[in-house]
C-alpha cells in the first residue's frame, strides 16, 4: 500500500470540500486509513478553503504538516501558490488555470500575481507543476459545477487508484441525474494530465 | 452489518448518541458544534430542536433528564458561557435520564469571538468530561458518556475541538444498533430537584462525594491507556494533540486520557515512574499540567507548547526542537521566497440582504472611528453583533465599531449612551440574535429609556453557521412548519413605538428611515427584511456596465459586493457572481444610471 499526503486548495464554493470526500470514499474502498480535515474558516463567503487528505495504511494527524504534501491540487490559480509551504521538496502541483481575484485585487488595492510570479514559487520545490484547463473544459462540458470532478480526474493519474474505483465513488457521492456529466468531467480531467 | 465509513466527529457524536438510546437533544447552532444537531435532527423517531439560545437548550435537556430521558444539549464553546447558569445547576442536582452535554471548543478562534479552554467548566462543575481524539472515539465516547451519566447521577461533559469535531476519520458503524432504553418517569424528589438553599447546601458533599468516585473511575477507564514505548520520554496528552504526538514522537511512551476529569492520579503516578522525562502535551491551557505539578511530579509543557491558538505537528515538532527531544534535521529547513499573496478574506455574498443597509450605514454619518474621512453629520457609532453581518466591519463597508458576544450591540448602545456619548447611537443584531438574546437587552433599553436606533437585520435565517431554522423561519429542526415569531410584535411588545419595517434591497427606504430614524430623538427599531442571498440563485439575469455611461468613479465598489470588479481600468460585473433579480443595489446607487438588467427585470430593489 502507498501513501498520499494530499493538499486540495480553492474558494469557498468550487466544491473543495466534496472533491476530498470522494478521494476518501475510493481509498476506504481500497481498505487504506483515511482522515481529512478542512481549514475552511468562513469559506461560504468568498475565503480560502484549503483540504487536508490523508491516505495510508495507518494514519495519526489528520493535519499535513509543512514540505509533507505528496501532491497539491489547486482549483484556482493562486491558491497554489498560497498552500507552497506544504508542498514536499519533488512533490507534484495541478493547479486550474484560472484566476478569481479576491476583493483586494478587483478593488485595485493589490495585485493578482502573474504566472511567471507562481511559477517562480512552486519551481523552488519542483518541476512537476502542471497547469489545466479545468474551468475553460468544465464551461465547455456544461457545467462550471463539475471543475472538482475534472480535477479529480487529473488527480487520479497520480494515484495508485483504478479508474473503476473512481467510478464508482463518483457514482456513489452523486446524485444519480448529475453522474453523467460528471463522468465526462473525470475522463476530461485524465486526458488533460496525460503526456 | 458493520461497514467503514468516513465520518466528522460531530456526525460519530450523533449517531453515538442515537445508538444510545438518546430520546430528546436541543442546541443552538454554532461553529464547530453545529453539525450534530443536523444530523440527530434527520432520526424522525426521536425529538431534536433548535433551542432559542443555548441557556434555554441546556434546559430543555435537564428537563428531559429529570423526566428519565437519554438527552444531550450541545453548543460551542462560547454557548456554554450562556448556558453556564442551568450547566452549574444541573451539576447539583444530577440527573434522572443519562445527560451528555457536548461543549465544542475553537482553539485558534478560527470562527469565534474568543479562544476559551472549556475543560475549566468540568472542573468548576465538578463533573467527569470525556474528550476524543478522532470519530471513532467520539462515536465510543457519546455512548460511554450516557452511561457514566447514569452510573453517577451526575452530567457528562463531551468536549471536543475544531479540528476532532470537523475533521473526518474512519469509523465502523452498525447499522440497527439502537439501545432501546426506558424511559423512566419522572419521581417527585423535594431534595434532588429542588435547589432550595438548604437542599443545595446539602446536596453539596454528594458533589464532592461523586467527584472523588470519579476520580476512581479514572483510574481504570477504557479512554485512559498508556502505550509504552521508549522509557527515555513519557507524554501525557489528550484529544488531538494524542494523534499529533504520535505523529511527531512515536517512539516515546504516552499515556492518554479520553477521560480526562477528574484525572487518575495513580496512573500518572505510575506512568511518571516508568519514564525519564515527562512532558505534557495539550492545545491551550495547562489543565492537566498544573494537576501533575500538583502531584509533586516534575514535568515539562507550556514553558514550550504554545498556550495560544491551535496546535498541529508543525508546532509540536518545533518545541520538540526547543526541548531538546528532537534533533536538528541537517540542512532540511530550507528558506524558500514567498511573495506575499492577496488576502481572500471573508465577504458579504453578492445579493446579501445586508450589502445596502451597510453601504447606507457608510455614507449616512461620519463614523467616529473612522481616520481620513471627510466630516459630516451626524457622527456615529454603530455597536454590531455575533452573524454575518459582522462582516460589515471589514474594508470597505467598515460600519462596525464593537463587536463582543451574542446580543451584546443592544447592552452597549445602551451603556454608551448613559456614558453620555456625544455620537448617535446605532446597534445592529440578526434575527436570530435578536432572538437568542436581544429581546431582554431591547426590554432594558425601554425601561431605562434609553434613546438609539436598534437596527434588526432579519434575513430570515441563522446565515453565519449554514441556514439553521430559528423561532421566526415558521419551519422546526426537524422540517415541520409551526408557528412563525413575528419580531414586530415582539418589538412592539417590549414598548417601542417607532418601528419601520424597510425591504432591504431598497437604498432610498433604507436610508430614508435610516435619517428620519437618527433625527428623532426616541429608541426606534428598523427592521431591514430581506431572505439570506444563499437560499437564491445567482447568475438570473444579471446586471450590466454600460461602458458609455460608467465614469469609472467607483462607488458600486463601496458596497464591497464580489461581482463588481475592477478588470485593468474598466468596472465590470461577473454574471456569474450577480444576484440579478434579486438584487438590483449597484443599479439604485450608481450616479450615472451606468447599471442596467441584462434582459427586463426587476430593478429597483427587489420585492419580498
Amino acid at each position: 500500500m502507498n501513501s498520499y499526503n494530499i493538499i486540495i486548495a480553492g474558494v469557498g464554493g468550487q466544491g473543495v470540500i466534496l472533491a476530498g470526500n470522494i478521494i476518501g470514499d475510493a481509498a476506504i474502498a481500497l481498505g487504506y486509513d483515511v482522515k481529512k480535515t478542512d481549514t475552511i474558516g468562513m469559506a461560504q463567503r468568498g475565503g480560502s478553503v484549503i483540504s487536508h487528505l490523508r491516505v495510508a495504511p495507518k494514519i495519526y494527524s489528520p493535519v499535513i504538516g509543512e514540505g509533507q504534501a505528496d501532491i497539491v491540487i489547486s482549483f484556482e490559480k493562486m491558491e497554489a501558490a498560497r498552500c507552497f509551504s506544504f508542498l514536499k521538496p519533488g512533490g507534484t502541483v495541478i493547479l486550474n488555470n484560472r484566476e478569481m481575484p479576491p476583493l483586494s485585487v478587483s478593488c485595485g488595492m493589490e495585485q493578482y500575481p502573474s504566472d511567471e510570479e507562481i511559477m517562480i514559487v512552486l519551481e523552488q520545490k519542483t518541476d512537476s507543476i502542471y497547469f489545466v484547463e479545468g474551468s475553460k473544459k468544465s464551461e465547455a462540458i456544461g457545467n462550471i459545477k463539475v471543475l472538482n470532478i475534472f480535477m479529480l480526474g487529473c488527480l487520479s493519474q497520480f494515484m495508485d487508484i483504478e479508474d473503476k474505483v473512481w467510478r464508482e465513488s463518483i457514482i456513489r457521492s452523486l446524485p444519480a441525474k448529475i453522474v453523467g456529466i460528471n463522468i465526462t468531467a473525470f475522463e476530461a480531467g485524465i486526458e488533460s494530465v496525460k503526456l | 452489518m458493520s461497514v467503514k465509513k468516513l465520518l466528522s466527529g460531530n456526525e460519530a457524536i450523533a449517531l453515538g448518541a442515537y445508538h444510545a438510546g438518546l430520546k430528546v437533544a436541543a442546541a443552538y447552532p454554532g461553529t464547530p458544534s453545529t453539525e450534530i444537531l443536523e444530523n440527530l435532527a434527520q432520526f424522525k423517531d426521536i425529538y431534536a430542536e433548535w433551542s432559542t439560545n443555548e441557556k434555554v437548550a441546556m434546559e430543555v435537556a435537564v428537563g428531559a433528564s429529570y423526566a428519565g430521558a437519554r438527552t444531550l444539549a450541545s453548543m460551542k464553546h462560547v454557548g456554554l458561557n450562556v448556558a453556564a447558569d442551568p450547566f452549574m445547576a444541573v451539576a447539583i442536582t444530577g440527573i434522572n435520564g443519562g445527560l451528555v452535554v457536548i461543549s465544542a471548543d475553537d482553539p485558534g478562534a478560527m470562527s469565534s469571538q474568543n479562544e476559551q479552554d472549556n475543560r475549566h467548566f468540568a472542573k468548576l462543575a465538578k463533573i467527569p468530561m470525556l474528550e476524543p481524539s478522532d470519530s471513532q472515539e467520539a462515536y465510543d465516547m457519546v455512548i460511554a458518556a450516557f452511561d457514566i451519566s447514569e452510573q453517577f447521577d451526575t452530567p457528562v461533559m463531551l468536549r471536543t475541538t475544531t479540528r476532532v469535531s470537523h475533521s473526518k476519520t474512519v469509523m465502523e458503524t452498525k447499522d440497527n444498533s439502537r439501545k432501546e432504553t426506558e424511559i423512566k418517569s419522572f419521581k417527585y424528589n423535594f431534595r434532588k430537584y429542588i435547589m432550595l438553599p438548604a437542599n443545595a447546601r446539602a446536596r453539596r458533599p454528594l458533589v464532592e462525594e461523586r467527584i472523588i468516585k470519579l476520580a476512581g473511575y479514572a483510574e481504570t477507564s477504557p479512554f485512559n491507556h498508556i502505550s509504552m514505548g521508549s522509557t527515555e520520554l513519557g507524554i501525557i496528552t489528550c484529544g488531538m494533540a494524542y494523534q499529533y504526538t504520535k505523529e511527531v514522537f512515536p517512539e516515546a511512551s504516552v499515556l492518554k486520557l479520553g477521560f480526562s476529569y477528574p484525572m487518575p492520579e495513580q496512573l500518572i503516578r505510575k506512568f511518571a515512574s516508568r519514564v525519564k522525562k515527562l512532558v505534557i502535551i495539550e492545545e491551550l491551557d495547562p489543565f492537566i499540567e498544573e494537576y501533575v505539578k500538583s502531584l509533586g511530579i516534575e514535568v515539562t509543557g507550556k514553558e514550550f507548547i504554545p498556550i495560544i491558538g491551535e496546535l498541529t505537528p508543525d508546532v509540536i515538532e518545533k518545541a520538540g526542537r526547543a526541548m531538546g527531544l528532537l534533533s536538528e534535521s541537517l540542512g532540511c529547513k530550507k528558506e524558500y521566497k514567498m511573495p506575499k499573496l492577496p488576502g481572500r478574506f471573508p465577504l458579504l455574498c453578492p445579493g446579501c440582504p445586508h450589502s445596502g443597509l451597510f453601504y447606507t450605514l457608510g455614507n449616512i454619518g461620519q463614523r467616529s472611528t473612522i481616520p481620513g474621512k471627510k466630516q459630516r453629520e451626524p457622527r456615529l457609532i454603530i455597536s454590531g453583533d455575533i452573524g454575518c453581518y459582522t462582516l460589515g466591519a471589514l474594508s470597505p463597508l467598515n460600519a462596525i465599531d464593537t463587536c463582543g458576544c451574542m446580543g451584546a450591540s443592544i447592552g452597549n448602545a445602551i451603556g454608551m449612551q448613559k456614558a453620555g456619548a456625544s455620537e448617535k447611537l446605532v446597534a445592529l443584531i440578526g434575527d436570530s440574535t435578536f432572538l437568542h438574546s436581544g429581546i431582554t437587552g431591547l426590554i432594558d433599553a425601554v425601561y431605562n429609556k434609553a434613546k438609539f436606533t436598534l437596527i434588526i437585520l432579519d434575513n430570515r435565517t441563522t446565515g453565519m453557521t449554514g441556514h439553521q431554522e430559528h423561532p421566526g423561519t415558521g419551519k422546526t429542526a426537524q422540517g415541520e412548519d409551526t408557528y412563525a415569531v413575528s419580531l414586530e410584535e415582539i418589538v412592539k411588545a417590549c414598548g417601542i413605538t417607532s418601528l419601520q419595517v424597510v425591504n432591504a434591497w431598497d437604498a432610498r427606504a433604507l436610508k430614508e428611515a435610516l435619517k428620519s430614524s437618527l433625527e428623532n430623538d426616541v429608541l426606534s427599531v428598523i427592521i431591514s427584511r430581506g431572505a439570506c442571498a444563499v437560499a437564491v440563485r445567482r447568475g438570473i439575469n444579471p446586471s450590466k456596465i454600460d461602458i458609455n455611461k460608467c465614469t469609472d468613479c467607483g462607488l458600486c465598489l463601496a458596497i464591497g459586493c464580489s461581482a463588481i470588479q475592477k478588470d485593468a481600468d474598466k468596472i465590470v460585473i461577473d454574471g456569474s457572481l450577480c444576484a440579478g433579480d434579486n438584487c438590483r443595489l449597484c443599479e439604485q446607487i450608481c450616479p450615472n444610471k451606468a447599471i442596467y438588467p441584462d434582459k427586463p427585470g426587476i430593478t429597483g430593489g427587489r420585492n419580498e
